[in-house]
């Protein structure tokens, strides 16, 4: 079988790209190496829409960024994903640190970036109440957004779906060659055919680009530490809160989340292995002695848990978009680290732009813009609650109790399009098991239901990976 | 909307011994709302015993224990909702519940008895670096697994924290099968009984290694190892002691935390020492009406002082009902030196009650200390104890004619002293 096109990686960029293709009549694969969607940098980030002044002028960052921060409302309104305009500060807490928010105001300017303004200390904290009292001026940018990664990833892949493109899971590229016109594309479950290729392979595009194109690309991959906390001082604080951008990049953040907890984070470590996501002890312990520079009465036993991402750093420290120079036919949306979430939808439309035109594909008419709406129980009134009761019984039902997540949802994250398949899937899909117990109750709950959905006996499911089993045995087994 | 004299959130030995009292006290009109398809809550999957010996000279384990209350409540008719989770309580008493027959139920109660126990402590509150890979189970969530479900977790195991649960599941690990390779525990002395460490790691030569922490996670899939440490004075662990474990398998059993998201929703106060509502000696709340008994309240070691607190629980209940509680009056307890908390944190000044009982933790070690009471300055009582312990409650009886004494009483202080 030929596709026309085939997209590797289902991060968050490989996912809108396939979306935006899907808007063509045009035959389309997207290869992913782990079990799920979103299972890389685009799952472990701060969920920042970034409004665009901290990209460098003239920069494809900075293009892409304020184009995308635009884009993402009306996106996320039509894939039904959390996303709110929260506003973003940058802080400065001396006059010799205002300079610097006058030059990123400049950067912002000429960025394009609409309603930037410096506010005093009073209009600060009159805004954040908790922030640290020190401040002196901070950068405001009403433009800056929160927005849930993992559902503007899941939302894009299920809609791709809706529009006939395949994925293949647990697949690996292992190398590509061209065969007359097309690409072969070799993996680790067999090979693939192609007219052309997008290479969205978030820390490995590196790898990917290299196995065929001459113009060789280094990602330098660069760990981000974060601590998550408890719902209950999610409001801590409303805006998203930077501290000056330094060389490592916009610094410690705190924010609330798209669902409604506080994070913080993340420092900057470049690490060899491009699959090291542990958090370490000095990290997390720098993580927090930096937010508490910004809002220092952050609750610590409120932590929920914390976690580490990759950002997928290009030495040059831009993206690289397009088709590469010697390869035709072959697409790079590489060297995608921060503001790349921002950026998604940007980048999307143009590298489908660019497929469709070399590919001289049509218009589809018949592409299904909407996917079935996923509910979010918790946050329905009561009437509510019991208008759906009514309809199914299985929402009488609570499997998670700290996020108070239903059997209905949990089954209808199963069963959905490009449906959940281990129980880290089914708790990004529906937040079973990210409260404040992380599972402690409800997990063997959801291993009995995957198992009992998906036909297998509870020792083969899975956490997220494929060695990633919960039970090895039977009781007495070993004896 | 449904009118209740008595709501009981939680079907677990609190809430079936304060429903079992407050019927005994002459309230019939009682509803249990339990999460889990039987009554017992966490009993159920205790299975191993020692169980009811304070409480009825028996060894009986976790069911059987739970049994004796769950008789009762059918022998008394006593209404109960499974599967019925409540999501609201409010302050004028409407308890918001849901479950699969009835959708969302509204009752409106005149007291409620919060008895929903407790929850442990998952790995994210510790923050221990590395990956995040599958293997890793808190003792209680392990125990579910090999006691209900029949599953083995892992071959070779390594459990973080001394707590109760942790130790149980040592022994219960090995039984089945598993290699449990040692218990480690950040603290110089363990969280969990004397009695559950010699039956449960001494019997079986698993080492227990006081003063030890785990520094780092390691295996990107599935557990693969950890690295434990020595921990100094600060607790900080001590690099040069860092030892490589291989393990599939992690148990953390590393404190519990009473459930109380609804009655931090409902407004009621809550005391930060044991993350349970602040209670007076009748166990209410500082919601008038609204009682709270066993680990929801403050968390317990034995089962046997869960039944006999959450009895007054249900007693008192039943007189809110009937009008019957004759005095709002209160004398302040006050946790004193060495003392990390009391419960409960107010003597109601009745005196029809001969003696009231006051519950405590020791913040540290103890050894041949005196447990001091007391009353505006002047000691009531001072007996020597030969060790007190965090990880042991323990309970001095205050008397009532030591407050008829004492007309201008004030404060009731609980304090350690040398001598």
């Amino acid at each position: 079988m030929m596709y026309d096109v085939i997209v590797i990686g289902a991060g968050v960029i490989g996912a809108n790209i396939a979306r935006e293709l899907a808007k063509y009549e045009l035959n389309i694969m997207v290869l992913e190496k782990n079990l799920d969607v979103c299972e890389g940098t685009s799952k472990a980030n701060s969920g920042i829409v970034h409004s665009g002044y901290d990209a460098k002028p003239g920069s494809l960052k900075a293009k892409y960024n304020v184009i995308g921060n635009v884009l993402m409302e009306d996106l996320c309104k039509e894939l039904v994903v959390p996303f709110k305009r929260n506003g973003s500060l940058v802080l400065a807490f001396s006059e010799s640190e205002s300079a610097t928010l006058k030059i990123l105001l400049d950067q912002g300017h000429k960025n394009k970036v609409k309603d930037l303004a410096i506010l005093e200390k009073e209009a600060i904290i009159a805004k954040e109440p908790n922030i640290n009292k020190n401040v002196y001026q901070a950068l405001y940018a009403p433009s800056g957004g929160i927005v849930d990664p993992f559902e503007l990833t899941l939302a894009s892949a299920e809609v791709a779906f809706l529009n006939d493109v395949s994925f293949q899971f647990g697949t690996r590229v292992t190398h590509i060659y061209r065969e007359d016109d097309a690409f072969m594309v070799v993996t680790n479950r067999g090979e693939y055919k192609s007219r052309t290729i997008v290479n969205a392979a978030g820390v490995f595009a590196d790898d990917i680009n290299n196995l065929i194109s001459d113009t060789k690309y280094r990602i330098l991959p660069r760990k981000g530490e974060y601590c998550l906390f408890d719902k209950q001082i999610g409001d801590l604080v409303t805006s998203t809160i930077f501290q000056l951008p330094t060389k490592e990049g916009k610094g410690v953040l705190v924010t609330p989340t798209a669902e409604g907890n506080l994070l913080i984070g993340p420092n900057s470590e470049f690490v060899d292995d491009k699959n090291d996501t542990s958090t370490s002890e000095e990290g997390i312990r720098e993580v927090i002695r930096r937010a508490k520079q910004s809002v220092d009465n952050i609750p610590m036993p409120f932590v929920i848990t914390a976690f580490a991402g990759l950002r997928a750093t290009e030495k040059n420290e831009d993206f690289v978009i397009g088709e590469a120079d010697d390869v035709p036919g072959f697409f790079n949306a590489l060297g995608i680290e921060s503001p790349g979430l921002t950026a998604a939808p940007a980048i999307a439309i143009e590298i489908a732009h660019m497929v469709a035109q070399k590919l001289e594909a049509k218009q589809s008419d018949n592409y299904i813009i909407k996917r079935n709406k996923t509910v979010h129980f918790e946050s329905l009134s009561i009437k509510e609650k019991q208008e759906l009761f009514l309809k199914d019984k299985n929402y009488g039902k609570i499997i998670c109790r700290c996020e108070l997540v239903t059997l209905a949802e949990i089954l209808d994250s199963i069963k959905r399009p490009l449906g959940a398949k281990t129980v880290d899937g089914v708790k990004r899909r529906t937040r079973a098991g990210s409260g404040r117990c992380q599972g402690g109750f409800c997990s063997p709950k959801i291993v009995e239901i995957l198992a009992k959905e998906l036909g297998k006996d509870l020792r083969e499911i899975l956490k997220s990976s494929e060695k990633s089993t919960y039970l090895i045995g039977l009781d007495k087994d070993l004896l | 909307m449904d009118n209740r004299d008595i709501v009981i959130i939680g079907g677990g030995p609190a809430g079936l011994a304060a429903a079992i009292s407050a019927y005994h006290a002459g309230v019939c009109d009682i509803l249990i709302l339990e999460r889990e398809n039987s009554l017992g809550g966490i009993l159920n999957q205790c299975i191993h015993n020692g169980f009811g010996l304070h409480k009825f000279k028996e060894e009986l384990t976790g069911p059987e224990y739970a049994e004796r209350y769950v008789d009762q409540v059918h022998e008394l008719n006593i209404e109960y909702k499974l599967e019925t989770m409540v999501i609201d309580i409010t302050e004028d008493k409407h308890v918001i519940a849901m479950n699969e027959i009835e959708g969302v139920i509204d009752i409106k109660a005149k007291t409620i008895i919060l008895a929903m126990g407790c929850r442990e402590r998952p790995r994210g509150a510790l923050n221990i670096p590395g990956n995040r890979p599958s293997g890793i189970f808190t003792a209680g969530t392990a125990q579910k697994y090999v006691n209900i479900d029949g599953y083995l977790p892992g071959r070779e195991v390594v459990i973080l924290g001394s707590g109760d649960i942790g130790l149980i599941m040592a022994r219960r690990l090995t039984l089945e099968g598993a290699k449990v390779k040692m218990v480690c525990e950040i603290l110089p002395y363990s969280g969990g009984l004397k009695r559950n460490i010699v039956q449960c790691l001494d019997d079986y030569d698993i080492p227990l290694r006081l003063s030890h922490t785990i520094t780092k996670i390691h295996g990107k899939e599935r557990i693969e190892a950890v690295t434990v440490a020595k921990v100094d004075e600060f607790l900080k662990p001590i690099k040069e002691t860092e030892e490589y474990v291989t393990c599939d398998t992690l148990l953390l059993s590393v404190g519990l935390i009473p459930e109380n998201e609804l009655t931090r929703k409902a407004g009621i106060t809550i005391n930060p020492k044991t993350q349970g509502p602040i209670v007076d000696s009748n166990l209410e709340t500082s919601i008038p009406g609204v009682y709270a008994c066993g680990n929801v309240l403050h968390v317990h070691d034995l089962v046997d002082y869960v039944s006999d607190e959450a009895s007054i629980a249900g007693q008192k209940a039943a007189m809110f009902v009937k009008n019957s509680l004759i005095s709002d009056d209160k004398f302040a307890v006050i946790a004193g030196k060495g003392v990390r908390y009391t419960v409960p944190s107010w003597i109601i000044d009745d005196s029809s009650i001969a003696m009231s009982i006051i519950r405590f933790r020791v913040d540290g070690v103890y050894k041949d200390h005196f447990v001091t009471i007391k009353l505006d300055n002047e000691k009531a009582y001072h007996k020597q104890k030969r060790i007190l312990t965090p990880g042991e409650m323990e309970q001095v009886m205050i008397l009532r004619k030591w407050i008829d004494a004492k007309p201008e009483l004030k404060t009731i202080e609980i304090l350690l002293e040398e001598d």
